[in-house]
């Protein structure tokens, strides 16, 4: 059904977000200005701005033609104002005195309506952050036809081969400041690129998938991308049905990220002492500090790392640093809330904004050569929690699963089904790969053994 | 990114705190993957945390008063309208449409004593749709002048125009003609808008202090409202206003046992629905009597009710018995149900879906076109008739008029087990042969593209008189299920796998007692065909959901799934509890 002849008309729409208020990328100084604008204004007991704008640009195609592609610019300040311990926020996307003064009043008017908040943190004095290096020039600059040659690059060569390429690339560029009347001020400009591809055999009987995020879009090559999707959709045509059951695996990066990252959003420390996360345990003690996982398992968060450079500040202001969360198996690390942190005595230490898993030097090819019977997994999907104390998730591979015999790659088999802990998982490591980027984070190639398959799907 | 969340579930907040506007989920991986410049930036809050919160709110903050205003009357909407038309038609479009909305939201969020935050956001601009050269063009912008809008209007011709040249074919619209200036409102009784936020409070906090004292160790509760003033006005001759609210109250009770190292929760079992505030009138007429003391709620909720329930049901699940995996017959509550039809028949009919459309996001259909040209693809038992119908009273995607025009009907997906028909837009509908559009075309603002969206999908009740009472009688083995719980299908919807917020054991005609650990898999065509009975019309009741995704980038839309209680012979039922 994927056919190169349209069923029907090439259903496309382009479109373009205009806005006449054309804005631009603030310098930390311009951002500066603002702020204390805005912050002269107040009459309340506290406030604090956040000033954001930025520009975003995608492509998005199916079939082997564009359907949507389009670019929006859009900027925000918000002013949060407080009076003892209520506050109350409002937003405008406009910067002239007059609509500065209005915003600052009406989140002084919501702050005076809101509920008193037992649990409000009086806010940060100034903070100091790293330097990080999360901007790229060649991402600010892309336009319509730089898009335009991605989508190309990546259509062209399926369309040569009779194979059928949905992808999508979303780009951004854009700024993020934050002050407050306690002195706090903090600028940071990011870039980011996102890419995904999808390439299916014309008979509907393969499917392979590719994903790159890079700040720097020069690096991006969608071409290469596409080739390797290209590349597994073709060998997936011919799937064989395997018995679900236990399984060494190979989780490529773009199957082992979503486990991981689903893990480390519940790291949260209220909730373990609350005694409703996996890190509680009986009698109401936390596991932090205990060994959970394979010795091996290293897990940690770093904004200055070059390959994932981050921004050096969380949501409420606080410094985003380096900081270990699983070392050599053991719960190094919880994240906090501020009210937490004070009322537990502790580091409020803040979630971060990706993470690190450290590995060997092994390329995915040289784990697939050192295996002697396994299943490499490409990517998994529709991934739900089913239980939250064990962390235990719910998903099935998708666009290229294949056995592995030998150390070689034998033939592709149908899409499982599984059901598994990455708790579990990272107890049954047996090896990593070296870390690439992936959504953001580091992740090396994982091979696990006893990965839980509990059903086949004729999904391809 | 991490485009995989399809189904927006329903948020479980682990910590919000009203001072920074932090908030996170109980399962991270839930994320909302959307446009990210629709999310409001709120103090505190980074981009990043909005995402993983899972909360789409678009526009920007302001006061509860604020919301009553009304920037424009329908004449000016008119006029304006009539400008773009001109404005588009004057530089060559053969077909435009406008959109002028203003997109009202208020979210509460509350835990145990505490409001979290309250937040009110209003977004308000147009979008213009053209065709010209046969080829789409879209524009939208916040400046809603005369200027504005003329410049919006001429960018979408020249986007078109400039898009023409690398098209292959040409669109194919199909016929509508225009219904002229025409209103719709949502039939609401109670406008939650001006409700006061104390009321709404007072409310909140009653249902948490219920929670708590009935055992729950934690809980959080919600109150969404989202109000869509929309005009929509085409090159067709069509003025149409439309007033459309909705409402859903949710909550998520907690019972821990910190001497055991265990926790349970247990969701509300309201539904969202296409209301105004008098849904949480509680009234005991729209109360449906199940087994074991539950209560089904069909069109009237009950909330502090539920959150009494709610509590003791968390506090058993800790000592309910493991499930033994095996088969088992299976009775699904309506709120159960819902969200079955939703992943294994609402989304396989899509046809843009079919067709490969969203084939790098959620993926294409085992439903193929084939299979339908061939008139007797059995996709359920005889039992199995399935509707798509924007008309349908109290339901989240009930419109007068979709977002190009099209006025709202019904029409058969499934009829008597028998595939006969897709969910198809204006651009669509050709290709199955059809000269009308089915009306299912919606946008979620006024500054993204409108595209095939999932009207209501729901199965019809039984023709014989049959109660669940009823008909867990004739069960020998089997699992009641009530609520919403972990769900996952696979990218063609092939196979899936279910949980849920209850369970209890059926033996022999009778509930013997709670179940935990219990979800089931199966094959959406297998599943269908063990359906062997459904309950009649008086057990009949919606489940929905506010956010269901689709697109890239991303859009959210709102809708309803009917059912009664279903029964479902020999489904594998897997044991999901582990040991870490």
């Amino acid at each position: 059904m994927c056919g190169q002849t349209p069923v029907g008309p090439e259903i496309s729409v382009f479109f373009q977000k205009i806005d006449l208020k054309k804005m631009k990328i603030l310098t930390k100084e311009e951002a500066k200005k603002i702020i204390d604008k805005v912050l002269a204004y107040s009459k309340a007991d506290e406030m604090s701005v956040n000033l954001n704008g930025g520009r975003t640009g995608n492509i998005r195609y199916a079939r082997n033609t564009v359907s949507t592609s389009g670019e929006s610019e859009n900027q925000s300040l918000a002013v949060t104002a407080v009076y003892g311990k209520k506050s109350g926020t409002a937003t405008i996307n406009e910067f002239d005195d007059a609509s500065l003064e209005k915003t600052v009043r009406r989140a002084e008017e919501i702050a005076k309506l809101a509920p008193e908040n037992s649990e409000y943190m009086p806010m940060l004095g100034p903070q100091t952050y790293l330097n990080t290096n999360t901007f790229s020039e060649n991402t600010a600059k892309i336009d319509p036809n730089l898009r335009a040659k991605a989508a190309l690059d990546s259509i062209l060569p399926c369309r040569e081969n009779k194979l059928t390429a949905a992808g999508y690339m979303e780009d951004t560029a854009g700024y993020s400041a934050m002050g407050n009347s306690k002195g706090l001020f903090v600028f940071n400009k990011a870039t980011q690129v996102d890419f995904t591809i999808t390439v299916r055999t014309d008979d509907g009987l393969g499917s392979g998938y590719g994903i790159q995020d890079f700040n720097d879009v020069s690096l991006l090559n969608t071409k290469k991308v596409t080739e390797v999707a290209m590349q597994k959709a073709k060998a997936s045509a011919s799937a064989q049905a395997l018995e679900p059951g236990k399984y060494t695996v190979i989780l490529e990066p773009a199957a082992a990220v979503d486990l991981l990252q689903n893990m480390m959003r519940s790291m949260d420390a209220r909730n373990a002492d609350e005694g409703r996360s996996f890190l509680s345990k009986k009698g109401g003690e936390t596991k932090l500090g205990e060994k959970l996982f394979d010795e091996r398992v290293n897990i940690y968060s770093d904004p200055m790392n070059e390959e994932i450079p981050g921004s050096p500040f969380s949501g409420d202001g606080r410094p985003q640093e380096k900081i270990y969360w699983i070392e050599n198996g053991i719960v190094k690390n919880m994240t906090y809330s501020r009210f937490w942190a004070d009322k537990k005595g502790v580091k409020a230490t803040p979630p971060p904004n990706s993470f690190i898993m450290a590995g060997g030097t092994k390329s995915l090819a040289d784990l697939i050569k050192g295996t002697d019977k396994g299943i490499l997994v490409t990517r998994l999907w529709y991934i739900r929690a089913v239980d939250p104390q064990t962390l235990l998730y719910t998903g099935l591979t998708r666009d290229g699963t294949f056995y592995i015999e030998n150390g070689k790659i034998k033939f592709p088999v149908k899409n499982f089904r599984f059901n598994e802990s990455p708790v579990i998982m990272l107890n049954n490591l047996e090896e990593m790969g070296k870390p690439v980027r992936i959504m953001g984070n580091l992740v090396p190639p994982l091979k696990i053994r006893d990965f839980t398959f509990s059903s086949l799907s004729d999904a391809v | 990114m991490p485009e995989k969340s399809e189904f927006i579930p329903v948020f479980v907040f682990l910590f919000q705190k009203i001072n920074t506007f932090t908030i996170q989920i109980l399962s991270p991986n839930e994320t909302l993957m959307m446009d990210r410049r629709k999310f409001m930036q709120l103090s505190g809050l980074s981009m990043g945390a909005l995402v993983s919160a899972g909360i789409p709110i678009i526009g920007n903050a302001t006061t509860p008063e604020h919301l009553l205003e009304t920037p424009a009357d329908a004449a000016q909407k008119k006029l304006m309208s009539d400008i773009a038309l001109n404005a588009a038609r004057s530089k060559g479009a053969t077909y435009t449409d406008v959109r002028i909305g203003r997109y009202l939201q208020q979210f509460l969020f509350t835990r145990e004593t505490k409001v979290q935050n309250i937040v009110n956001a209003e977004s308000y601009g147009v979008g213009i749709r053209v065709i010209a050269n046969g080829t789409w063009g879209f524009s939208a912008t916040s400046d809603v002048s005369k200027e504005g809008i003329a410049k919006c209007a001429e960018t979408a011709v020249a986007i078109a125009k400039a898009n023409a040249k690398i098209q292959t074919e040409p669109v194919i619209l199909a016929p509508q003609k225009g219904v002229g200036e025409v209103t719709w409102k949502t039939p609401i009784v109670k406008n939650a808008f001006e409700i006061p936020i104390q009321e709404k409070i007072d409310l909140l906090m009653k249902v948490n202090g219920e929670a708590m004292k009935n055992g729950a160790g934690f809980v959080t509760s919600n109150l969404f409202f989202v109000n869509e003033q929309k005009y929509f006005a085409s090159s067709d001759g069509s003025y149409i206003d439309q007033d459309i609210h909705r409402i859903w109250p949710t909550f998520t009770v907690t019972a821990v046992d910190k001497a055991a190292g265990k926790f349970k929760t247990r969701d509300a079992i309201s539904s969202p629905m296409g209301m105004g505030y008098e849904y949480l009138d509680g009234l005991a007429s729209e109360k449906i009597a199940g087994p074991n003391g539950l209560v089904g709620y069909r069109n009237s909720y009950d909330m502090v009710e539920d959150a009494i329930m709610a509590a003791k049901q968390a506090k058993e699940k800790m000592t309910a018995k493991s499930v033994p995996a095996g088969k088992y017959d299976l009775v699904l509550d309506p709120n159960h149900l819902g969200l079955t039809i939703h992943e294994s028949v609402g989304h396989p009919l899509e046809l843009d879906r079919v067709l490969g459309y969203e084939a790098n996001y959620a993926g294409t259909s085992f439903a193929t076109l084939d299979k339908w040209k061939a008139g007797n693809f059995n996709y359920g038992s005889k039992n199995v008739t399935i509707v798509a119908d924007k008309t349908q009273p109290h339901a989240l995607g009930t419109v007068g008029y979709d977002d190009e025009g099209v006025p709202s009907k019904q029409w058969n997906l499934i009829k008597d087990g028998v595939l006969v028909n897709y969910q198809a837009i204006r651009d669509q509908v050709n290709i199955l042969g059809e000269k009308e559009s089915h009306g299912c075309c919606y946008a979620d603002n006024w500054d993204s593209v409108q595209f095939q969206r999932m009207p209501n999908v729901s199965l019809l009740p039984g023709k014989d008189k049959l109660s669940v009472l009823d008909m867990i009688k004739g069960v020998e083995k089997g699992i009641y299920i009530v609520g919403r719980g972990s769900y996952s299908i696979d990218q063609q919807r092939y196979n899936f796998q279910f949980g849920g917020q209850l369970f209890y054991e059926i033996k022999n005609g009778e509930i013997v007692g709670m179940l935990d650990d219990v979800a089931y898999q199966s094959n959406t065509q297998e599943f269908w065909n063990s359906c062997v009975q459904v309950c009649d019309k008086d057990d009949y009741r919606t489940f929905g959901s506010f956010f269901d995704g689709k697109g890239q980038p991303s859009q959210v839309s709102a809708v309803s799934h009917g059912s009664s209680t279903t029964r479902f012979n020999g489904v594998n039922v897997i044991n999901t509890g582990r040991k870490i």
